[in-house]
């Protein structure tokens, strides 16, 4: 007997799971520039042009993933 | 008219709901008489003519003590001018200012576009959008860095930075020109395309899948919560207006990097 059965794409799993990396980079970079911002206010607009891009380049990863996960998605 | 009105009506089959898909984004054309002119297509061209005469009227009338009208087209003009370009590319910046600002007005209209109640679905959802824009963005950065440094020049600015030694180069050399001459398109269009698409797709589940379970379904646990879905996507259209500017302005804001570090000089 089957307890449960779920039915769906393993690709979607494979993105919740490649989702991890880049949300704890995102976050990382953001945490840095609110400490950055804390201890230098006058700084922000510098910090906040460099944080835009590392979020960019971070974020591409997660980006990646949502597009393989598409492309999985039939297996 | 059916084209225009795709994507909003509720995706109901025989057997029950049918959850929102990548087939949520196949638009019939507008006309069966030309396939290309789809919804998308016709959202673009809007777009094109409700920028431009924003710009013409905001450029038309300069008084020295601006009125409302023109002092929201200076804080627009501004935002690109000092955030984006002078930031980004420094002193040499006047000369790709109408690029970034195009870009940057185009991309964010046809973002809107996805909240705007007539038309429902951001412009960039269908892949070849951002594939053109990215296409363009790669022609102009590489096309500045040849100008700049030469063909040879350029290709050796861009795959090798300055102060590597040499037993680093077989390294550093691939893995910078895939990073910068291959990868950096890819990532750019795909980063639009994936936002707004994963963007629509979200708000697509929310309102359509509580529009299925207040309307469709008999018990009050499902009409529920329906309510909830329908109430908490009005939350998920606030979270879309600002994803969509944030990647509008990315999307300018890397272009502007691209141009600068190509056109950098050596240090």
């Amino acid at each position: 007997m089957t307890p449960m059965e779920l039915v769906g794409s393993l690709g979607i799993v494979g993105y919740g799971l490649g989702a991890i990396g880049p949300g704890i980079g995102v976050g990382l970079i953001f945490a840095s520039v609110i400490q950055g911002t804390a201890r230098q206010p006058e700084a922000r607009g510098a910090m906040m042009g460099t944080a835009w891009i590392g979020f960019a380049v971070t974020e591409a990863l997660a980006i990646i993933g949502i597009a393989l996960a598409f492309v999985f998605g039939g297996l | 008219m059916s084209g225009f009105l795709s994507g909003l009506v509720p995706l109901e089959t025989a057997d029950g709901f049918e959850a929102p898909g990548v087939h949520s984004f196949d638009v019939p054309p507008l006309f069966e008489s030309v396939p290309w002119f789809d919804k998308y297509m016709l959202q673009a061209i809007i777009s094109v003519i409700l920028i431009l005469a924003f710009w013409l009227i905001m450029a038309r009338k300069n008084a020295l003590v601006p009125s409302k009208g023109q002092y929201l087209g200076e804080t627009a003009y501004f935002f690109v001018r000092n955030t984006i370009a002078r930031d980004m590319i420094g002193h040499d910046f006047r000369r790709y200012l109408p690029l970034l600002i195009a870009l940057f007005s185009f991309v964010l209209v046809n973002n809107i576009f996805g909240v705007f109640p007539l038309s429902l679905l951001p412009t960039p959802s269908h892949v070849g959008w951002p594939y053109g824009l990215a296409i363009m963005v790669w022609v102009i950065y590489n096309g500045v860095g040849i100008a700049k440094h030469g063909p040879f020049g350029y290709l050796k600015h861009t795959t090798l930075p300055s102060g590597v030694p040499a037993f680093m180069w077989p390294l550093i050399i691939p893995l910078e020109f895939v990073s910068n001459i291959i990868v950096r398109p890819i990532t750019l269009s795909l980063r639009l395309f994936a936002n707004m698409f994963a963007g629509h797709l979200l708000v697509l589940v929310f309102v359509l899948g509580g529009e299925y379970l207040l309307l469709h379904s008999e018990s009050i646990v499902n009409k529920t919560a329906g309510v909830v879905a329908l109430i908490f996507s009005m939350a998920i259209f606030g979270l879309e207006i600002f994803v969509q500017s944030l990647q509008a302005f990315i999307f300018t804001v890397l272009t502007a990097q691209y141009i600068s570090s190509a056109a950098a000089e050596e240090h």
